[in-house]
């Protein structure tokens, strides 16, 4: 029984790790004692001595609302890819791979550029916009792929990359001929970590609320389509109705972290699979382990684009796709275990 | 028991399959014959719901299988599908359980009884020894006998295969044929099985059914079925049929196409 258990156990201690270390490391460095002390007195609502006050104000002005922000996108994207790796039974899918960000993205930029002000609903117009575009892109892209009655793989794969070149092109041009707010455009494109403040946290929320909960519902319907349509169907899943709520939440799921944190490779690319790696190929628990781990993934990666030049910050897809390639072959070669996929 | 009365599909303006009427009892095996492209393959997925059709039925006790929906018509008819290309990380435990989905809820939670009737299955194919093991290192032959042990675990009272044994050594195949009639005979499935070997049509088949071209040329006992006449013409080749030396069926053996 214990061993069921072990692989949630792993990964949520990595979170943990994770988000002390983001809460730790910064211009200030705030000791786990201080961070322990914090928390208690905020429990107890105790009074804080005057020695914290500035540990105090620094985490909650600006260290949780960035962490929680990385999170909820880390979160994101080992979800989403997990998800879109299973539902294409293709072990390259994932949301760059299959154009959907880049549609998000282009839907968030056009959001941007429109003046919106500052505000939590010009805020939530974001991911809105993004979610809007994610979904007319995935329409797009199946309609481009579709043969017949039957969508192939390889033809979703290479409509996905085209439509995502398109979109990413697109999004460039208008950055470049933006007059507006170019500078909120910028600092999304760096990883919208650098917007500060809990608005961007509670303007994806909802969103990431809704398309993880229904991903992490949709294991067993992911388990059945690894054997194609016909057997699945055959096993008595509504294939269709399935692919579609699936499609859906994992494109708002996709959004949501596009939409405040820019372009992020690798993640949802690479959690997934040292997953099912470790931990095995049933999506019940592959999702919430790639959700979790995805997010411990961000946070440490986020944890060095803070520091390696610091005060300059890295955007922090520089820093995942730096760390998380080579870690990725390693964790490739010391398997032995052929077939995981 | 199954009856499939004129089912007729087309691909585009094709027809594959024109009105083909066919009854498998209770306790019986029947086999699917024809050539490649015949519609044997089409016949089987046509009947398990996922090819749309453009008229006829499949009933099973007044049911119509094709309206019903994708997890009620799963609790009648399970199907066996040639083992190639099966997901390979899942354990043969994990994929027999999956047979359980028609009674579990949308999180695929299984109960004590779901596990307790995929034991049996697993034990019915005489592979309870291989549970734990990944799919992707097993052999053709054992994939197979997995797969049916998931049809098996389905718990219907109709099992469709689909040229099972092509991929099967003279061993598998012989065992897997045994199973399945062992099976149809003492649970009294309805076995409609799709087969390129006519001996093994001949030899473990209550009846056999002839397409040919989307048709049904013959239906009756392997004796009545398996004739020099309609084997040579549905195949275009010259064929013997004698008695088989040691078992009571007829044997067929193809002639030189010259002769």
């Amino acid at each position: 029984m214990s061993h069921r258990f072990l692989p949630y156990l792993w990964t949520s201690l990595f979170l943990l790790v994770a988000i002390v270390l983001s809460v730790a490391i910064g211009s200030v460095f705030i000791p786990l004692l201080s961070q322990l002390r914090l928390l208690a007195d905020w429990l107890m609502r105790r009074p804080l001595p005057d020695s914290l006050q500035t540990f105090a104000s620094i985490i909650s002005a600006i260290r949780l609302p960035r962490t929680a922000l990385v999170l909820l996108t880390g979160a994101a994207l080992g979800g989403s890819g997990a998800a879109d790796q299973g539902l294409f039974r293709n072990p390259l899918a994932d949301p760059y791979l299959i154009g959907v960000a880049s549609g998000a993205g282009l839907g968030a930029v056009l959001a941007m550029s429109l003046n919106w002000p500052y505000s939590f609903w010009g805020l939530m117009a974001v991911p809105l916009a993004a979610f809007c575009a994610a979904l007319a892109t995935v329409f797009v892209v199946y309609s481009l792929a579709r043969l017949g009655k039957t969508v192939p793989t390889t033809n979703l794969i290479l409509a996905g990359v085209a439509f995502g070149s398109f979109a990413s092109a697109l999004t460039s041009y208008l950055m470049l001929r933006s007059t507006g707010d170019l500078h909120r455009a910028i600092a999304w494109m760096l990883g919208g970590a650098s917007q500060a403040g809990w608005s961007p946290v509670l303007a994806v929320l909802p969103f990431l609320a809704i398309g993880l909960g229904i991903l992490v519902l949709s294991g067993h319907s992911l388990n059945l389509m690894q054997y194609g349509d016909d057997q699945a169907q055959q096993l008595g899943l509504h294939v269709t109705r399935a692919r579609t709520v699936i499609l859906v939440a994992a494109s708002l799921t996709t959004a949501a972290a596009v939409s405040f944190s820019g372009i992020i490779g690798f993640i949802g690319l690479i959690v997934p699979h040292v997953m099912r790696l470790w931990f095995g190929a049933d999506y019940r628990r592959l999702l919430p382990l790639s959700i979790l781990s995805g997010a411990g993934a961000l946070l440490l990666a986020d944890v060095l684009a803070r520091t390696l030049l610091a005060p300059q910050e890295l955007p922090v897809g520089i820093i995942t796709a730096l760390a998380g390639a080579p870690f990725f072959l390693w964790v490739l070669r010391r398997t032995k275990n052929q077939g995981y996929w | 028991m199954l009856r499939i009365e004129d089912l007729t599909v087309a691909y585009g303006a094709r027809r594959v399959l024109h009105a083909v009427s066919l009854e498998v009892e209770a306790g019986q095996v029947v086999a699917l014959i024809g050539p490649n492209g015949s519609g044997k393959s089409t016949l089987v997925r046509a009947v398990s719901g996922v090819l749309p059709v453009l008229g006829g039925r499949v009933r099973t006790n007044g049911d119509d299988l094709l309206s019903l929906p994708p997890v009620q018509r799963a609790r009648h008819l399970a199907v066996v599908p040639q083992a190639v290309s099966l997901p390979p990380a899942f354990s043969v435990w994990e994929t027999v359980l999956m047979g359980r989905t028609p009674y579990l809820n949308f999180l695929g939670q299984v109960s004590l009884r779901d596990e307790e009737i995929a034991r049996q299955a697993l034990q019915k194919v005489e592979a309870l020894e291989l549970a734990d093991r990944r799919v992707g290192e097993l052999s053709g032959g054992e994939q197979q006998r997995v797969l049916l042990a998931r049809a098996l675990a389905q718990s219907t009272p109709i099992l469709l295969l689909d040229e099972p044994t092509s991929n099967l050594d003279m061993h598998y195949q012989i065992s897997f044929m045994e199973t399945v009639r062992a099976l149809a005979h003492q649970e009294h499935l309805a076995v409609l099985i799709a087969l390129h070997d006519l001996n093994l049509a001949a030899r473990y088949a209550d009846r056999v059914a002839l397409l040919q071209e989307g048709e049904l040329k013959a239906c009756g006992t392997p004796r009545q079925v398996l004739t020099a006449e309609l084997i040579s013409s549905a195949y275009h080749l010259p064929v013997q049929v004698v008695p088989h030396p040691f078992a009571d069926t007829p044997l067929v053996l193809p002639e030189d196409r010259s002769v």
